[in-house]
């Protein structure tokens, strides 16, 4: 029986009050709910505040390079498709520095679970404006305000048909973890834009800002509904949507690789027989 | 002992050269010559000018050859361009109505054998009758190269060559006929590193389009099934060589070809690969920069760029094939090395050797070893420490869910268990553990290859593709009486000065034979070993190197 003592308890390098704690939180949360030993779990991760979460539990970790999650966490899917893949990291190192990888894997549809801390701005780099950042937003380095109108990561991956795509706040704690577990258990591409304070450089998008706005789906809601999911998604300010948005049951992309039907490749040996007939085909 | 005969096919892109040269190269070999294949074309689909020669001969061919015995142009453009190529002997096959008066011109009425897309075959049918090529054993290869259906037409065509040929006056030496030929296989550079790749165990390439790199990627792909592999085009460069790594933590043996510009966005993750220990095989194809460069053509401009590729330090190996035979073994030894090291290993090709077609010897596949990701987790006490510190400097590596023990990697400096840290006392025994994997590949190094007169006159330093030609032009010179030879690096990194220097001391005059602008390997040999080589002989105008080209450069 898996606990939440399994997946440990760690000094972290964050600020009192950070939105990464209740995430890591929820994550550990929905793995414990999912009865998974944390040797089943890979975590990958970019880098960034949120990016050092997998540090603070027991799993298997890739802690890579800037905005390069996704790729990583794609290829140890693809070697291995029986590990439970989750990719998390910040608003700018998937959205901003990892733009084109999160196109390319929603368009792949892999079986990995994304979770992106969203909290509209730069952390670890002290203060600077964020792909999620709006309009006008003042930091020292955008002083007039940010020019750049918001990536909205829901619209694009709605747009793109990904598989799952989901949006939580860290206020909501049951909300999330079901979220996330849900998330881990759709087969293919799911992402969670995850609603964050940042205590230290966001003073608009505070927790009171988010927990003012963020309202629940009604149960009533049909997240296969692709044009109602487009609609929502543009919803932001006033009332902000959270829960599942859109999903579907594209193929995941890992099931259209033949070789994947004899079992993961780790561990697959060379057929040298095989090889033989082949390079004999150059004679 | 016949000379070797240089048969050069011009035309333009979409006039199916490369189809055509590829069938009647297989031919010759069945037929048991010896060839070798040199492609040149330009960076579009159709049109322009391109060339497929090929040198045949009783004995092994090492080299491209620039004076053309038998020039066959598809069109009146490569006559233009090449009529100057021509041997003293040599002739030229082209459509008669282009109403050439030369002596050595023979005119074909390529229009009574059919229809343009027929052309190819009904030239190359002229060469091949002309030299004596058995037209059943030319139809086979036909026949196994495009398929039953698509050759029926081309046979045809084929027969009728063979049968308007016998009413020709025009004769050449046909080339001697080679009873009881031995098996042999017809291969490019590519064809042979993925081949060799595969049988090392490699199970996962991502890569992204850019010649001339692409062919390895397309190797892999043509047998991907029947091998078990995932190749897959990602969105680009810097997510196919993240992907291996990701792949290559998770156990995949992975490969990443690309060439110049491909790799210069792949840096960061060379760097991450290092960090993270993660073994992976990176293969750059070169050809001509800085930037988009020349994108068909051939150069070996990046010695330096990937001896320093990455940023920190890290320990690395650097491998340049310079035959086909060496694509296929080097790249084996490029899989240990990366597996045994855990880190980034390199191996420098270039667009010439990449579609250069040779014969080889076959390859007894069943003799070899295939690499085996990972160490027995039963093996480990817990705690496991992904970055154990070793006397080696090498850690004894799991793969994460394969066992009960937790993986972690991490591009941060890092404690033994992988998490990160900024512990100021870890950093330097961290540092030491990854620079002490140096000293396992400097024990490894494959060792230059030095033929010839061991107190040469002459002595060619080069290293990479450029084998064949120096190997030629060395010949040569001894056959004339000058003491020449050669040393060739098939590996380029590490550099252990104890396996060569004293060649370069014995030698009367030190030549770097080199296809880039500075003499990179000159510049590398003078920093380790304060051997400074000045005389050198440079080709950068994207050609190779040809062994006429040496021997007209010596001064």
């Amino acid at each position: 029986m898996v606990t939440l003592k399994d997946y440990g308890e760690y000094k972290t390098a964050w600020c009192p009050g950070c939105g990464n704690f209740p995430l890591l939180r929820a994550i550990k949360l929905a793995l414990v709910k999912k009865g998974l030993e944390p040797h089943q779990v890979l975590i990958v991760s970019g880098i960034g505040q949120a990016a050092k979460t997998p540090h603070y539990l027991n799993a298997n970790v890739f802690n890579g390079l800037h905005g390069r999650s996704l790729p990583v966490a794609t290829g140890a899917k693809l070697a291995n498709p029986n590990l439970i893949v989750i990719a998390e990291s910040g608003d700018g190192c998937i959205y901003g520095e990892g733009g084109n990888h999160f196109l390319g894997a929603i368009r792949r549809n892999i079986d990995i679970t994304v979770i992106v801390h969203d909290n509209q701005v730069y952390g670890l780099t002290k203060g600077q404006a964020s792909p999620t950042s709006e309009e006008g937003f003042v930091t020292k380095a955008q002083p007039d305000g940010v020019f750049e109108t918001p990536f909205n990561p829901i619209a694009i991956a709605v747009a793109m048909h990904a598989g799952f795509v989901a949006r939580g706040f860290v206020g909501m704690e049951d909300h999330l973890v079901d979220l996330i577990v849900r998330a881990i258990d759709h087969p293919g591409f799911s992402l969670i834009d995850v609603l964050q304070p940042c205590v230290s450089f966001n003073r608009i998008n505070t927790f009171k800002w988010y927990r003012d706005r963020c309202k629940p789906l009604p149960p009533s809601y049909d997240p296969y509904d692709w044009e109602k999911a487009m609609k929502v998604a543009q919803q932001w300010g006033e009332e902000i949507p959270i829960g599942i948005i859109y999903k579907n049951d594209r193929l995941p992309y890992e099931d259209r690789f033949a070789p994947l039907k004899k079992g993961p490749l780790v561990g697959q040996k060379v057929d040298l027989p095989k090889l033989r007939k082949i390079i004999e085909t150059y004679a | 002992m016949s000379k070797p005969i240089h048969i050069l096919i011009g035309g333009e892109a979409g006039q199916g050269l490369q189809t055509i040269g590829f069938i009647f190269s297989k031919a010759l070999v069945r037929s048991g010559y010896s060839v070798h294949v040199h492609q040149t074309y330009e960076s579009r689909v159709r049109g322009g000018h391109n060339t497929f020669s090929i040198r045949v001969g009783t004995q092994k061919i090492l080299a491209p050859e620039e004076r053309i015995d038998l020039l066959i142009a598809l069109n009146e453009e490569s006559l233009a361009i090449h009529r100057d190529e021509l041997s003293p002997t040599g002739f030229m096959i082209g459509n008669s109505d282009w109403n050439r008066k030369e002596k050595n011109w023979m005119g074909v009425p390529f229009k009574t054998f059919g229809e343009e897309i027929y052309w190819n075959t009904a030239a190359i049918g002229v060469a091949a009758g002309l030299l004596g090529l058995d037209q059943q054993r030319l139809g086979k290869v036909m026949r196994e190269v495009l398929g039953e259906e698509k050759a029926a037409a081309n046979l045809k065509v084929l027969e009728a060559i063979y049968l308007w040929l016998e009413t020709q006056p025009f004769k050449m030496d046909p080339l001697p006929p080679v009873s009881n030929p031995s098996p042999r296989l017809l291969m490019n550079g590519h064809e042979a590193l993925a081949l060799g790749a595969i049988s090392s165990g490699l199970k996962f390439c991502a890569f992204y389009p850019m010649s001339p790199s692409t062919s390895i990627a397309q190797t892999l792909i043509d047998w991907a099934k029947e091998m078990d592999l995932i190749v897959l085009q990602a969105e680009d460069e810097i997510a196919a060589i993240n992907m291996a790594i990701g792949a290559s933590y998770a156990g995949a043996p992975s490969l990443v070809p690309t060439s110049g510009g491909g790799f210069a966005l792949m840096v960061e993750a060379v760097s991450l690969a290092a960090i993270s220990e993660t073994p992976i095989v990176v293969v750059i194809a070169q050809r001509p920069g800085p930037a988009t460069g020349l994108a068909t053509r051939t150069e070996q401009g990046e010695l330096w760029f990937v001896l320093h590729a990455g940023h920190g330090e890290f320990p690395r190996a650097i491998f340049a094939p310079g035959t086909i035979e060496e694509c296929f073994y080097i790249t084996r030894k490029a899989f240990e090395l990366s597996e045994k090291y855990q880190g980034p290993i390199f191996i420098l090709t270039d667009h010439y050797i990449a579609d250069s077609y040779r014969d080889i010897d076959p390859i007894p596949v069943e003799a070899l070893s295939f690499i085996q990701p990972g160490v027995d987790p039963n093996q480990i006490e817990p705690p496991y420490l992904r970055y154990r510190i070793t006397e080696s400097g090498v850690s004894p590596r799991l793969l994460p869910g394969l066992s009960k023990h937790l993986v972690v990697a991490d591009s941060h400096e890092h404690t033994e268990d992988g998490h990160m840290t900024e512990n100021l006392k870890i950093r330097p025994k961290m540092v030491d553990k990854r620079l002490r994997k140096a000293q396992g590949i400097g024990s490894e190094v494959s060792p230059p290859t030095f033929l010839g007169d061991e107190d040469p006159e002459i002595l060619f330093v080069c290293w990479g593709s450029s084998k064949g030609s120096v190997q030629e032009a060395t010949l040569r010179l001894s056959s004339e009486g000058k003491g020449a030879s050669m040393l060739h690096f098939s590996q380029v990194w590490p550099m252990v000065p104890e396996q060569f220097l004293h060649y370069l001391k014995r030698a009367k005059k030190v030549i770097c034979v080199e296809s880039n602008a500075t003499g990179q390997l000159a510049q590398l040999i003078r920093r380790e070993t304060g051997f400074l080589i000045d005389h050198k002989i440079l080709r950068y105008d994207g050609l190779p190197i040809t062994p006429q080209y040496i021997l007209r450069n010596l001064d």
